[in-house]
């Protein structure tokens, strides 16, 4: 903990100590759940072994508990970042450190980007401190290189990571196979978002052939397949329910084209993007499909987007679709969850809905929900404790907790801030780290 | 409540020597100029809000008196005459907000590659260019702007060039043309651009410039070509006469740099760079109004406060670009606390919406590290300071008797992310009301979407 002599908060301080303590109790705060027991005042929380031992408001607290007061303090579970690249990008306009997207035919639904996944990014104490504690790291699809190379519509693997501290980053691998209709999908499937669908179509039915014909094919013995080996592989994950379809796709039909391809092929479809899928709520609720919504996203970007409205979360959470929130490009600020939450909530959506949509919704969405996403007895420990309403964005986290450990509440920029803080200091920045 | 009363008149009499000087005379106004007529407005009294003034102030259950286009009276228990009275109790009421750095109607929506106009990259200097030649008035991004309290922007071109062109300020009441929205005497701007963005794409087209070097003696060059250019038209103009040299757009805008008409708006991000910029100011001897971008504004927030530039700035972006590397959210609280020039802008039609939301990040970062920034203070990144680095401060930005009557009322704290603006006042007109939406401006593309109905609000 070199940086803890910088914190300014003996509480941060007190805070940190704890990450080595086995047993911790954290009393006196408002808690919100998201869980069964909703929300609970004064409430105290135990955490034993990196979960959630006990959550209420009349626990008993073991005799060897280290004890965090946090009276008058706001938990709620660690925020999850459902879409985007942490860990796989670190500047943007960087070619050499961007993972996310590859091109060619080799591999689309088997490209792997968890592979890439950098455990030490910049990025990470970024966002974390700021309460995001897991993230969906999703590959993207890329537009023609020099070489006249282009992404497949199945832009491959992404999964879900803890930005905690221990070793084991990966919360599910392989969680999600992502796919591109509408406009991206267009671009890569040769000029018509048909063509997207028609590829994806015969990815689906060759992954079935195979499966029914893999001695032979395996044998070389049989015809041809659209994709490669290792992508019809991956399919079968697909076909089986184990991994989730996840379409970036926003125009209303393209949905209806979703919601029909999930129910012929019986796939776990997810809607991310979604601009009118406030159009199509009620298919998609009976579809039981949700949507990762951009939650503020409301001008007709492109003609997918024509009728883009900010108050879609609402519309889409009243006919009872699963709602979360996230963007492909909020990689960096990944912490701008609560930005979309709190202003869907001034647009239709409960404030009880609007965190879920940044807690629970994408643990479920991811199907890891039976670990995360919520504060409830046997789930791992991410807690965010929070200066005031955590959707408000004048409120910041006192801490956050990763699988029960206290993380630093230090980040690279943290050290810049607090560099250049010192306006009194006679010495040149670079000489302001000298204790 | 007398002096009210007869500040009503005196403002009368103000509006009244304006109009004169500002009427139509038989040959119309000059190319190209302001055409912008404030909509019909009647003497309003927003009664019992919590009012930031934009100067710092906080008046608390305070009234705002607007007549004839004019803030007529701020104050408690205001009483006026004659005038329609909006109760505004829960509601607070800040200047409209200002952003100087926009690209709507440049880069409009629906983003498609016939309406991207907000770069001439062509070549390195465009001083030519004027981007109110490519302002599309039918961007629907204007409206969701309005819903989200802006008055006025500033359009700029894009940042490819050096010198990227001529920037222009409006009032955000959509019209026909560019003309009907330019900010009636609004000083124009000159776009400028350091860094990655003209090395990388003229450097890609193998010339000039492909490094940060290349990019200052661009600049240079351009300038001893422009003060040589003034120097000629100033001696034609003299007593002793001289010969006038043929009009050349590119050099009549950055002379009008020189000669402190045009304001330079320059996109910057890295302090080392915005401290040669100003080195090269000096040099040539022109101002730098503002700053743009300016991610590492807070590390020479001293140098600017020195040079009366302000620092236009996003609250959180970072990591997109190499020069964007070391942003941080507490950026504008260190420049704040220098008394720098604080602007919140957005370059982008989402955040253009909510200016009041970046704004509160800042807030909240800066009270992590002990940094008490009120409301009052915050606000003038959004609206006097803006109005500064537009050169428009006499006219519009804060909330005092005798400025334009540009005025958002929120129906709470508008640092709040549950806050929405509910009624935006433009020249005392009543624009935008949130509880009236179909008095509300719809642009021509958005007729026949469902976003006509409730999309932008």
């Amino acid at each position: 903990m070199r940086a803890s002599t910088r914190l300014t908060s003996a509480l941060l301080v007190l805070l940190a100590g704890t990450a080595y303590a086995q047993t911790t109790a954290i009393t006196g705060a408002t808690i919100h759940t998201v869980g069964p027991q909703g929300t609970l005042e004064n409430a105290t929380i135990i955490i034993d072994g990196g979960r959630i031992a006990s959550v209420g408001t009349s626990v008993s607290i073991p005799a060897d508990a280290e004890r965090i007061d946090a009276s008058g303090k706001i938990i709620t579970p660690g925020l999850f970042s459902p879409l985007g690249q942490i860990g796989l990008s670190e500047v943007d306009a960087v070619a050499g450190t961007n993972d996310s997207t590859q091109r060619g035919e080799d591999y689309a639904a088997s490209f792997d980007v968890a592979d890439a996944f950098n455990p030490r990014s910049l990025v990470i104490a970024i966002s974390r401190i700021d309460g995001v504690t897991r993230a969906g790291i999703t590959p993207q699809a890329g537009g023609m290189d020099e070489a006249g190379n282009v992404s497949h519509v199945l832009s491959g693997l992404g999964s879900v990571v803890h930005l905690g501290d221990s070793p084991e980053h990966f919360v599910k691998r392989g969680a999600v196979v992502v796919a591109n209709f509408g406009e991206t999908g267009s671009d890569v499937a040769g000029g018509s978002r048909a063509a997207a669908v028609q590829i994806l179509r015969a990815a689906l039915d060759d992954a079935i052939d195979y499966r029914r014909n893999r001695e032979a094919s395996d044998r070389g013995d049989w015809r041809d397949y659209s994709v490669s080996r290792s992508d019809l592989d991956t399919l079968q994950s697909v076909l089986d329910r184990n991994a989730a379809l996840l379409f970036n796709v926003n125009r209303a039909a393209d949905i209806s084209v979703v919601i029909s391809i999930a129910e012929e092929y019986n796939l776990r479809a997810i809607v991310a993007g979604g601009s009118e899928a406030w159009m199509v709520a009620d298919h998609l609720a009976a579809a039981n499909i949700p949507v990762i919504l951009d939650g503020i996203n409301n001008l007709p970007g492109n003609f997918d987007r024509i009728n883009a409205r900010l108050d879609s979360a609402g519309i889409l959470a009243t006919a009872g679709v699963k709602v979360a929130f996230g963007a492909n490009a909020q990689t960096h600020n990944a912490r701008l969850l609560t930005q979309s939450a709190g202003n869907s909530v001034a647009n239709g959506l409960t404030w009880d809905q609007a965190l879920a949509a940044i807690t629970l919704a994408p643990a479920e969405i991811y199907g890891v929900d039976a670990m995360v996403g919520s504060i409830e007895v046997g789930k791992e420990a991410d807690l965010v404790i929070w200066s005031a309403d955590p959707l408000e964005l004048t409120s910041y986290p006192d801490q956050v907790y990763i699988q029960g450990a206290a993380i630093s509440m230090e980040s690279r920029q943290t050290l810049l801030r607090d560099r250049y803080l010192q306006t009194d200091s006679e010495l040149p920045p670079a000489f302001r780290n000298r204790e | 409540m007398n002096k009210a009363k007869f500040l009503l008149l005196a403002i009368a009499a103000i509006v009244a020597l304006s109009a004169c000087e500002q009427g139509e005379n038989d040959d119309g106004p000059a190319p190209y100029e302001s055409r912008y007529k404030a909509l019909a407005s009647e003497p309003t009294m927003l009664k019992g809000a919590t009012v930031l003034t934009g100067t710092g102030e906080r008046l608390d259950d305070a009234d705002v008196v607007m007549q004839d286009g004019k803030i007529l009276a701020v104050g408690i228990n205001l009483d006026v005459d004659d005038v329609t009275i909006v109760d505004a109790s829960g509601m607070w009421v800040t200047p409209g907000v200002i952003d100087v750095h926009s690209h709507l109607g440049a880069y409009p929506s629906p983003g498609v590659d016939a309406h991207s106009d907000g770069n001439e990259a062509t070549d390195p200097n465009t001083s030519e260019v004027w981007v109110e030649h490519s302002v599309w008035p039918q961007d629907p991004g204007f409206v969701a702007a309005l819903a989200g309290g802006v008055t006025s922007l500033q359009i700029l071109p894009g940042s490819a060039n050096l010198f990227g062109g001529r920037g222009v300020t409006l009032k955000n009441v959509p019209g026909r043309n560019v003309m009907d929205m330019k900010f009636p005497g609004a000083p124009y701007g000159l776009k400028m651009a350091c860094g990655e963005n003209p090395k990388r794409v003229y450097g890609d087209k193998g010339r000039a410039p492909s490094t940060r070097m290349g990019n200052v003696a661009g600049y240079r060059s351009a300038w001893i070509e422009a003060a040589d250019y003034r120097d000629k038209m100033t001696a034609a103009d003299s007593p002793q006469g001289g010969e006038t040299p043929m009009r050349n757009l590119k050099l009549e805008t950055l002379a009008g740099v020189l000669n402190g008409e045009i304001l330079v708006h320059n996109h910057c991000y890295r302090a080392d760079e915005m401290s040669v910029m100003l080195e090269i100011a000096r040099e040539f001897d022109y101002k730098i109004a503002a700053f743009h971008h300016g991610v590492e504004a807070y590390k020479i927030a001293d140098l600017l406060r020195d040079n009366d530039t302000c620092a236009a700035i996003w609250a959180d972006w970072y990591g997109f670009k190499m020069e964007a590397f070391d942003g941080i959210r507490e950026n504008a609280a260190i420049l704040d606390r220098a008394d720098t020039c604080t602007v919140m802008h957005s370059d982008d039609d989402m955040g253009i919406q909510r200016l009041n939301q970046e704004s509160a990040k800042v807030i909240g970062a800066a009270a992590k590290v002990g940094i008490d920034i009120p409301p009052e203070r915050a606000i003038r990144w959004i609206s006097s300071n803006a109005a500064k680095a537009l050169g428009i401060a006499d006219v519009v930005g804060t909330l005092e008797a005798g400025k334009m009557a540009d005025v958002t009322v929120w129906d709470g704290n508008p640092f709040s992310v549950y806050t929405k603006a509910q009624k935006v006042y433009i020249d005392g007109a009543l624009v935008y009301d949130r509880g009236n939406p179909s008095a509300n401006p719809v642009t021509d593309f958005t007729l026949g979407t469902s976003a006509q109905h409730g999309g932008a609000r």
